[in-house]
């Protein structure tokens, strides 16, 4: 799940978080945003990650990291646990999207989601002109091999939020294309690759 | 700066002594017991540094002892039980870290235990050792650990019951303690494990050459326990592992004997295993270390583990095995789950090995890179400094 290339999302989220926050980062990879929080930020950072490769790679990069899955790895954490807990290019990854993001707005007090946008014109035009499906240097998964199972749009997150009672602060929406830049035109469920989502209960 | 060199061995080292706790002054055991003098016999590796922050705590393993790392002399043909992650350059730099290790009470490689000589007596404790805790055995290192002059220990680690060591260590003494590292271990015994245990205890009880544990100086009950060290030797493995180890191959012959002699690799290997366990090992410190183990419940008084560990500061390391059925990673998620409620400073990683309850103890895999870069990092943010060279 881990997008190549210019990583414009990490800097979105590191300009959403507040210096010192207590953080926790689900699915957090190799750590590399999680370093760059706790560098640049200063946070306390927590991840959690599924692959032992991951968790390996933030060990050494000194963080403090739980192997396990997001699925159901949030219920020991008492309610409001962390100021913001992160859930980055993860949810289309997960088997309960809908349980997870409850859990995150209970866990933190506020949560920082980043989706790919489904909508995003290549993937329409790659259906509609290939009748197959999408592949991009972002998603360049296979059909039987992907781990991305829950693809939503822009539109959709924005009604999911909408009817679940919970707000959003901020979203960002963004293009890899020219090196990754913040999308601030019109239809951005048409021209987002991806979207930074602001998130608290309402 | 972490230096990048090749990891070496620690070269030959030596047992030490340290005796205390003499009468009237007895130590006042979990159990109610009490035992004095004590003596623990341990080792050290590498050297202190001046604000003595550096020290590493070894805990071992049921059938462990003082000697983790190097050899008595160079005609020694293995080395310490530890030595894969002991010694300069490696998980336990020792170019960087004071590393001890010491043999538990009730066990039977110097340190005081049922095959000692009860001063009051002149003659061996055997059945008449208090019965020891976990918690017993990490106030005797409390002890040693005082006496080596070092106010709080930079880490603690331990496999197996060197980590319920480890992990008693950080709820006992909060403030001595910078980091732990529990490795495929439990917060409590379960009924399984439990259970193979009694079989080992009742495997020693039942030889004739029992005699109620008064067998010092006369024939001892090898056969007990070289059985309850081969039912042992089963839960340490994996199917995966003994498939690979022996497969269903035969020993020294080409075709089955059909008959009761030893056909099988592995029926070899754990007859081997027993006997050569009966040699350098006590029958009665046998069924102490187990009990101690037994009775392990650190969930204890309230019956919540998260409640118990309310108190620990360290960081902590957890380490489990995904083969490991002795010891199965979900033990170690209720650790980490108790302390995570804590908000302790935790790093959980469950390692992906085939080898079972004895990954812990092997030179390959990731565990000691992990517990290296894990070591690394908590003594850089902590200013742990390494020991001067040549001082």
């Amino acid at each position: 799940m881990t997008m190549q290339g210019s990583r414009i999302d990490y800097s979105v989220i590191l300009d959403l978080i507040p210096a010192g926050a207590k953080i926790l980062d689900l699915g957090c990879g190799d750590g590399s945003l999680l370093s760059q929080l706790v560098q640049a930020k200063g946070v306390t950072g927590r991840g959690i990650e599924i692959s032992e490769e991951g968790v390996h790679a933030c060990i050494a990069k000194g963080l403090t990291v739980l192997q396990g899955d997001i699925d159901g790895g949030l219920r020991d954490y008492p309610d409001r646990s962390f100021d913001y807990v992160i859930l980055n290019q993860t949810i289309q990854a997960v088997k309960k999207p809908d349980v997870v993001l409850s859990e995150i707005l209970r866990v933190g007090g506020k949560g920082v989601v980043g989706i790919p946008n489904f909508a995003f014109w290549r993937f329409r035009f790659f259906l509609l002109f290939n009748g197959r499906m999408p592949k991009t240097d972002f998603l360049p998964y296979e059909w039987y091999n992907t781990p991305n199972i829950h693809f939503c749009s822009v539109l959709d997150f924005d009604e999911y939020c909408r009817k679940n009672a919970i707000a959003v602060e901020r979203r960002i929406c963004l293009s890899t294309e020219r090196g990754g830049r913040v999308l601030r035109g019109v239809r951005p469920n048409l021209f987002a690759e991806s979207a930074v989502y602001l998130l608290s209960k309402k | 700066m972490p230096h990048r060199k090749e990891a070496g061995p620690v070269g030959l080292v030596k047992k030490k002594f340290f005796t205390f706790c003499e009468p009237p002054h007895e130590m006042v055991l979990e159990g109610g017991g009490r035992l004095g003098p004590i003596t623990v016999a341990y080792e050290t590796y590498g050297k202190l540094n001046r604000d003595r922050t550096n020290a590493i705590l070894i805990l071992h393993a049921l059938s462990g002892d003082s000697h983790a790392a190097g050899k008595y002399s160079a005609d020694d043909k293995k080395e310490g039980w530890w030595d894969a992650t002991i010694g300069p350059g490696k998980a336990f730099d020792t170019d960087r870290y004071f590393v001890i290790c010491s043999n538990v009470i009730g066990g039977c490689q110097g340190s005081t235990g049922p095959s000692s000589v009860n001063p009051a007596t002149g003659r061996p404790y055997a059945l008449s050792f208090p019965i020891i805790t976990i918690g017993d055995m990490v106030q005797v290192q409390r002890h040693l650990v005082d006496h080596l002059e070092i106010e709080r220990l930079f880490a603690v680690a331990g496999g197996s019951m060197g980590g319920m060591q480890a992990l008693q260590w950080a709820v006992t003494f909060p403030d001595r303690v910078l980091a732990s590292i529990p490795i495929a271990t439990t917060a409590k015994h379960s009924p399984q494990q439990i259970a193979f245990n009694q079989v080992g205890r009742a495997a020693i009880m039942a030889d004739p050459n029992f005699n109620d544990g008064e067998y010092y100086g006369k024939a001892v009950p090898k056969d007990g326990l070289a059985l309850a060290r081969m039912v042992g030797h089963i839960t340490y493995l994996s199917d995966d592992s003994m498939h690979e180890k022996f497969g269903r191959r035969l020993r020294g012959k080409k075709t089955l004997g059909y008959s009761f002699n030893l056909d099988f690799e592995v029926e070899s290997y754990l007859r081997y295993k027993g006997d050569a366990f009966v040699s350098r090992f006590d029958a009665n410190s046998y069924l102490y270390i187990t009990k101690a183990i037994d009775y392990f419940d650190l969930t204890l008084p309230s019956g919540a583990l998260a409640k118990s560990l309310e108190k620990v500061k360290s960081k902590f390391l957890v380490v489990s095995f995904k083969s490991d059925w002795l010891y199965p990673p979900y033990q170690s998620k209720e650790i980490v789950k108790a302390l995570m409620v804590n908000s302790v400073d935790i790093t959980y990683c469950e390692i992906d090995s085939r080898y079972g309850h004895d990954a812990f103890l092997m030179d390959e895999g990731e565990m000691p890179k992990i517990v290296k870069n894990f070591l690394e990092n908590v003594a850089a943010r902590n200013g742990i400094a390494a020991p001067a060279a040549g001082a």
